[in-house]
C-alpha cells in the first residue's frame, strides 16, 4: 500500500510578534519561529497506524513551503515516514487555497500511485480547512474530513470515527480516499533515535514547479481568485471605562449597582 | 446574475439549521442590496414544508431534494446535486456555515467552480474594489471581512474575477430576524432519479452517535468568561461558582480551551461562539481580536485582569487591575452580602 501525507511547516501562531505580518497584508515568515502544523502530525500518525497494519506500506510526506521546509520531512522519516519531498518553487508565492490545493494536487500525481492521503484538517497560520476537501476534488476522491480514530483497514476499504460538533459518526469508504485528522486524533509517536542517526545524512529532494507539470496559469497570485483587499490593524472602540481598585469597598459597591439596575 | 445563494443545513431534528437562518437573514439583505434574488438549497430526506420556513426569511426560491441518500449529510450526494444547481444558477454569491458540514462542503465546490472562498467571516458587504496593480475598478461585488493570523489584524478579502463570490461564516455571528411573515417564494424540486446513484457508493456511514447539545452558552444573559490568565482548570472552578452564583454561564477563550481547562463548547470568539449577554465579566483574558469578535457587543462588560494594558480594557466598561483568582471568590462573596 501506498500512503502520501501532506504536511506544512507553519509559523507558530501562538508565539506571535510585532512584524509578523507584511505591509501588504502577507504573512512575514521569516521573523517567525515555525513548527509541524499540529493536526498534520496528527493526520502522519493516522497513517503509521495503518502502515503498523498493512505489510509492505510506504508513506511518503509531501510538503510545500521555502526549501528549509525539508525540516518537516526529516522530522516525518524520523519518527516513521519511509521518504518524501519539499515542493518549493518562487512560482508559488501568494498562493490561497485554491492554487495551494492545485499545486499540491499535481505533486501527488507526480509521486506516482496511491491508496490514501492523509492531511491535517486545516493548518494553524489560516485556520480555513479548505486544501484537503479542494484535493479530494481535483483528484476525483472521496474525501472523509474530521478524522479523529482509525478504526480498521484493509486492501480494500478503511473504516474513520468522525468527530463533529455534537458527536461522531462512523464511516466506511473504498480506496483511495482523502482524510483530514482532526486535533482530538492521536498524538504522534516521537522520533526514533536509530531513525535520526539512520537517516541524518540521507538528503531531502526538492521539486519545482517544472517537476509536477503544471498549468502554470493556475499557480501563485494568478491562480489564486481571492485577493487581500487591505488589512486594518483593530483599534478597539474606546469606551469611557472607569478603572476600579480592587478593594473590598468597591467591589461590593459595584456588585451593589449590578444587583440595583438588575442586570444581575 | 445578482443572485445570493444559500447552502442550507438541517438540524438533527430536520429543521433548517440556526446557522442557515442567519445566513439567509444577512443573504437578503445583500441581494436586496444587488437587486437580485436570494435563493435557498435543501438537500435532505423527508424535507417536505421546510420552504416555508425559508420564505419567513425573505427568500425568493427555495431548490429542494428529497432523497434519503441525501440523509444524515454525506459529501458526494450533496455535491453533485449543489453543484449542479449553482453551475445552472450562476449565484452571484454563494453563502455556507463555518460548520463541519459547510466547512465539508464549500472547499470542494470552490475546487470544482475554481472560484474564491474565504472562511469565517465576520462581516460580509457589497462594495467596490480597486486593484492595486491594474487600477481595474469592480464595483458591487462582495468584502469579506475576518480576523486573521496573531489576532491583531482583520483583513477583507476579495474575489473580483471568479464568481461565484463564496463565503463561510460561523454560527451566531450573523443575526437572525424574520423578515415578513407573507413573504411569497417559490419552490423548485431537483429530481435525484439516477443522478446519486455512483456518489452514494463512495462512502457509507456505518454508525452515528449524536448527543442533544448538552452545554450551550448562546442564549445565557450573564457570561463569565476566563482566558489563559486563569491559570489553572482548577481556578476556572472559580469561574462557575461566580457564574452559578449570579445565574450565568461560563465562555472562555481559544486558548484556555486550548489548555484543556474547561470543554470546547464554551468557547467565545471567531472560531467558537457569538454572544450579546447584558454582562460578560471578563477573567484573565488579555482581548485578542478573534475573542472580541465574539462578545464585543455585550451590553455591560467588566474585565479582570493583572495587565493594566490588557487590548480587552478599551472595550469594557469598568476594568479592574488584578488578579481574577483573588478578586473572583471576593465577588461571590460581596454578590452574597448584598443579597442579604
Amino acid at each position: 500500500m501506498r500512503i502520501i501525507v501532506l504536511a506544512k511547516q507553519v509559523p507558530d501562531t501562538r508565539n506571535v510578534g510585532a512584524n509578523a505580518m507584511n505591509p501588504n497584508g502577507t504573512i512575514n515568515r521569516a521573523a517567525l519561529p515555525t513548527v509541524f502544523n499540529p493536526e498534520d502530525l496528527k493526520a502522519l500518525e493516522m497513517a503509521l497506524r495503518v502502515k503498523n497494519q498493512m505489510p509492505n506500506t510506504t508513506v511518503t510526506v509531501i510538503t510545500m513551503g521555502p526549501p528549509r521546509a525539508e525540516e518537516i520531512i526529516r522530522d516525518a522519516r524520523n519518527r516513521g515516514a519511509d521518504d518524501g519531498f519539499v515542493l518549493s518553487d518562487a512560482r508559488f508565492a501568494g498562493s490561497d487555497t485554491l492554487a495551494t490545493s492545485y499545486a499540491l494536487a499535481q505533486a501527488i500525481r507526480s509521486a506516482g500511485d496511491f491508496d490514501l492521503v492523509f492531511c491535517g484538517r486545516q493548518a494553524i497560520d489560516g485556520d480555513t480547512a479548505q486544501v484537503g476537501p479542494q484535493i479530494a476534488e481535483k483528484l476525483g476522491l472521496p474525501q472523509i474530513t474530521y478524522a479523529e480514530a482509525l478504526e480498521s483497514v484493509s486492501e480494500q476499504e478503511i473504516v474513520i470515527r468522525r468527530r463533529l460538533e455534537q458527536g461522531v459518526e462512523t464511516v466506511c469508504a473504498a480506496l483511495p480516499v482523502l482524510v483530514t485528522v482532526t486535533s482530538a486524533a492521536p498524538d504522534c509517536r516521537y522520533p526514533h533515535a536509530h531513525r535520526l542517526l539512520r537517516f541524518a545524512k540521507t538528503p531531502v529532494e526538492v521539486r519545482n514547479a517544472d517537476d509536477v507539470q503544471p498549468d502554470f496559469a493556475r499557480l501563485g497570485l494568478a491562480g489564486s481568485p481571492t485577493k487581500v483587499k487591505k488589512v486594518d490593524n483593530v483599534v478597539l472602540a474606546h469606551k469611557d471605562n472607569v478603572h476600579l481598585e480592587p478593594t473590598e469597598d468597591n467591589l461590593n459597591e459595584m456588585m451593589k449597582n449590578l444587583i440595583n439596575e438588575h442586570i444581575i | 446574475m445578482n443572485n445570493v445563494l444559500v447552502y442550507c443545513e438541517l438540524s438533527e431534528q430536520n429543521r433548517i439549521a440556526d446557522i442557515s437562518l442567519e445566513l439567509c437573514t444577512k443573504g437578503r439583505q445583500l441581494a436586496t442590496q444587488l437587486q437580485g434574488r436570494l435563493q435557498a438549497v435543501v438537500l435532505g430526506h423527508k424535507v417536505e414544508g421546510l420552504e416555508k420556513q425559508l420564505y419567513l426569511y425573505g427568500v425568493d426560491e427555495v431548490f429542494m431534494a428529497d432523497d434519503e441518500r441525501l440523509a444524515p449529510y454525506r459529501t458526494l450526494p450533496h455535491f453533485e446535486l449543489l453543484s449542479a444547481v449553482i453551475k445552472e444558477q450562476h449565484p452571484d454569491i454563494v453563502l455556507f456555515g463555518a460548520t463541519s458540514v459547510g466547512r465539508d462542503m464549500s472547499p470542494r465546490i470552490a475546487s470544482y467552480l475554481r472560484c474564491g472562498l474565504t472562511a469565517d467571516c465576520t462581516t460580509l458587504e457589497i462594495g467596490s474594489h480597486t486593484d492595486a496593480k491594474t487600477k481595474q475598478t469592480y464595483e458591487n461585488i462582495l468584502l469579506q471581512m475576518r480576523p486573521a493570523f496573531g489576532g491583531n489584524i482583520v483583513a477583507t478579502i476579495v474575489s473580483p474575477e471568479t464568481r461565484p463570490q463564496m463565503a463561510t461564516v460561523r454560527e451566531g455571528v450573523m443575526k437572525k430576524e424574520v423578515l415578513d411573515a407573507t413573504y411569497k417564494g417559490s419552490l423548485t424540486r431537483i429530481a435525484t432519479d439516477g443522478r446519486l446513484d455512483k456518489a452514494d457508493k463512495a462512502v457509507r456511514i456505518i454508525s452515528r452517535e449524536i448527543k442533544e447539545q448538552s452545554i450551550n452558552i448562546k442564549p445565557a444573559s450573564i457570561i463569565v468568561a476566563g482566558g489563559y490568565g486563569m491559570g489553572s482548570k482548577e481556578n476556572f472552578q472559580l469561574l462557575h461558582q461566580l457564574a452559578d452564583a449570579i445565574g450565568g454561564e461560563v465562555g472562555a477563550t481559544r486558548a484556555a480551551i486550548d489548555a484543556g481547562f474547561t470543554e470546547s463548547e464554551r468557547q467565545i470568539g471567531q472560531t467558537g461562539v457569538t454572544v450579546r449577554p447584558k454582562l460578560y465579566i471578563a477573567c484573565g483574558i488579555s482581548g485578542a481580536i478573534q475573542h472580541t469578535a465574539g462578545m464585543e457587543e455585550s451590553g455591560k462588560i467588566i474585565s479582570i485582569n493583572t495587565d493594566p494594558n490588557a487590548p480587552i480594557n478599551s472595550i469594557a466598561d469598568i476594568t479592574i487591575v488584578g488578579d481574577a483568582v483573588a478578586i473572583v471568590p471576593q465577588l461571590i462573596a460581596c454578590y452574597n452580602n448584598n443579597l442579604k
